[in-house]
């Protein structure tokens, strides 16, 4: 009878071979789809010149793997210092955002000064605009303050979409915080400041990290403001600079292309892997508000 | 709210906060300054908390918001600030060519993504929430195509499209399906759906996982009701799961819609608009135009001109999430 059957409560009412073709063969469709281009950047990565330019034998597998790729970005290239690059403005950019963001959101939902709803609001517009309508007059900004082409031009410019996401986030996050726990604290003369800092931001801790990894993610995988705001190779960030510095011309190197796409994925990855919870309740929880 | 138990005007304990109008004796001696009085309002340190992101989204936000309108009617160049030309720039670019193409890509881009988007993610959100085997771990990995950076995962897709070693195109010669080698990103047609299928890839995750989140809300009892009133799964699915779920897909689509209308770097990576213009979007051609190019006006006009294709997206979900709201008897 069934067809897609969404409730948990009667998946019982399926027999085996029927679940097979509603459930599983599709499931493991998808999987396939969603992860392949990450196994053929892998497998990629490994395989020889000799193999990768062959159009004989199996593509699928590697029959000789070699470093050689790697050896190749990390010693004839400045990846090792895009890396850093990424790391520090990513972090940089973070820890800021993240402070702004704490006291933009405790202020709003919290001390509900006169105008808080429409700074609530406002926060919401400024997440909904997007870089690609904002970067060209960000660069006439940049060069004016004479930011232009350094590592601060990323480190001011990536709040701008990590400041609203994030108070967008927290703001959630504290409206869960009772009311009466802050009136307690009041009633015993605690100020404002120790209320934020000894009780609002432990009972968030899981918020604070949500929205973290969440800055911190969307601030490694940035790409038109880097593009945009930095042009010498060695201030570069990884996405950019594999993607404008390891192309020579029309001769693709793959091998080292693929290496750096690994390379540079696999930091987000293992940090995601790490925090899965947090980015789908952050993820979720920002949709939901 | 007026009656907000939160409003302290002074850090006197107990009884300054208990009745803020009886200064005693004692209290009136040490009274606080102007400074710190203002510092403990609620306006006061309400404003003062959101100095920091204020400054930092004024000067990196507002302002550059408000330079690009002006851009837009300049004639500013790369090195030089412009001349007011009016709507020069506009005129000149309803008569180009080339963004009128880019205006029917985006266009094409967008809904045909979003589509496909919404479907397979919706599909997606429906397996995702039977009880499967590695329920947590298949949730997980689903979604790395959403965490890992898009113009990385660009360059895998480069190498699954490239047109003499495309993997696809050697399975499907191996298959028998074709005889020779799919250019993928060569031919105009096949580089649009190419760069789509890259960027329903990566956008499927998203989609599917928020609405995970809103399937997870929708009470068992209510399947249980429908089936025991005889609904078939599409009779429930239909007339149970999508009215319910109708508000989360509004926001989440919207975002898709947003994010995938101003898409930069896929394009940017895979194609860099080419072939013939064919896959340009408003967000690459202004790129060029502005940066590569250096006719900075010309391209914060082409960058402004997306903004009522955007607010008309946001203001359709905005209705149509408060209709969706009224017909349910909600009060939001």
């Amino acid at each position: 009878m069934s067809e897609s059957n969404e409730s948990v409560g009667m998946d019982f009412l399926e027999t085996r071979s029927h679940r097979w073709v509603t459930a599983y063969l599709p499931m493991l469709l998808f999987l396939f789809v969603l992860l392949f281009p990450f196994y053929w950047m892998t497998i990629t990565a490994f395989k020889p010149n000799a193999e990768l330019l062959s159009r004989e034998g199996n593509p699928f597998w590697v029959v000789a793997p070699t470093l050689d790729h790697f050896r190749k970005l990390l010693f004839d290239t400045a990846y090792p210092e895009w890396l850093l690059n990424t790391m520090l403005v990513a972090v940089i950019a973070t820890v800021v955002s993240l402070f702004a963001a704490v006291f933009a959101a405790y202020s709003i939902e919290r001390l509900r000064f006169r105008g808080a709803r429409a700074t609530g609001l406002a926060i919401f517009m400024a997440y909904l605009i997007p870089p690609s309508i904002l970067f060209i007059p960000l660069a006439v900004v940049l060069q004016s303050f004479g930011l232009f082409n350094t590592r601060w031009a990323l480190v001011f410019t990536y709040p701008t979409f990590l400041i609203p996401f994030c108070t967008w986030l927290l703001m959630g996050y504290f409206r869960t915080i009772p009311y009466e726990l802050e009136e307690c604290a009041l009633i015993d003369g605690a100020s404002r400041w120790q209320i934020l800092v000894k009780i609002v931001l432990p009972l968030a801790v899981p918020g604070l990290i949500s929205a973290g990894i969440f800055a911190f993610t969307l601030s490694w995988n940035e790409f038109i403001y880097a593009l945009t705001f930095v042009s010498d190779s060695e201030i570069k960030t990884v996405p950019v600079a594999v993607v404008t510095e390891l192309v020579e011309g029309d001769v693709y190197h793959w091998g080292p292309l693929m290496a750096g796409a690994l390379l540079g994925s696999l930091p987000v990855a293992l940090f995601y892997s790490f925090f899965v919870e947090y980015y789908v309740a952050g993820m979720t929880g920002a949709v939901k508000e | 709210m007026a009656a907000d138990p939160l409003q302290a005007g002074s850090r006197t304990p107990v009884a300054g906060s208990v009745s803020s109008t009886g200064v005693g004796p004692q209290e009136a001696a040490r009274r606080p300054g102007a400074l710190s009085r203002f510092v403990e309002s609620r306006n006061g340190l309400g404003l003062l908390f959101m100095l920091p992101a204020a400054v930092l989204l004024l000067l990196f936000l507002t302002y550059p918001l408000g330079l690009g309108v002006w851009l837009g009617f300049t004639d500013a160049k790369i090195g030089r600030a412009g001349q007011f030309v009016g709507l020069e720039n506009f005129e000149f670019l309803l008569g180009d060519a080339v963004t009128r193409l880019a205006l029917f890509n985006t266009l094409f881009y967008t809904i045909v993504a979003s589509v496909l988007k919404f479907l397979l993610g919706l599909w997606l959100a429906l397996l995702l929430n039977k009880h499967l085997p590695f329920k947590t771990f298949l949730r997980a990995v689903v979604l790395l195509p959403w965490i890992v950076p898009t113009a990385l995962s660009a360059i895998a897709f480069w190498w699954i499209y490239d047109a003499q070693f495309s993997i696809i195109s050697w399975v499907l010669l191996k298959l028998g399906l074709i005889d020779r080698y799919i250019d993928f990103l060569g031919d105009p047609w096949n580089a649009r759906f190419s760069t789509i299928a890259a960027n329903v890839w990566r956008g499927i995750p998203f989609v599917a996982i928020s609405l995970l989140a809103g399937l997870q809300t929708i009470s068992p009892s209510l399947y249980e009701a429908a089936a025991i009133d005889g609904a078939t799964a599409w009779q429930r699915f239909w007339n149970v799961t999508l009215p319910l779920l109708t508000p989360i897909i509004a926001v989440v689509m919207t975002f898709s819609v947003l994010f995938t209308f101003t898409d930069f770097q896929l394009i940017y990576v895979l194609t860099r608009g080419g072939p013939l213009n064919a896959t340009h979007l408003m967000a690459t051609l202004s790129f060029q135009r502005a940066i590569s190019g250096g006719a900075m006006g010309e391209g914060a006009a082409i960058a402004m001109a997306m903004v009522p294709f955007l607010l008309a997206a946001i203001l359709f979900s905005y209705f149509g999430l408060q209709r969706r709201a009224w017909q349910q008897g909600g009060d939001r």
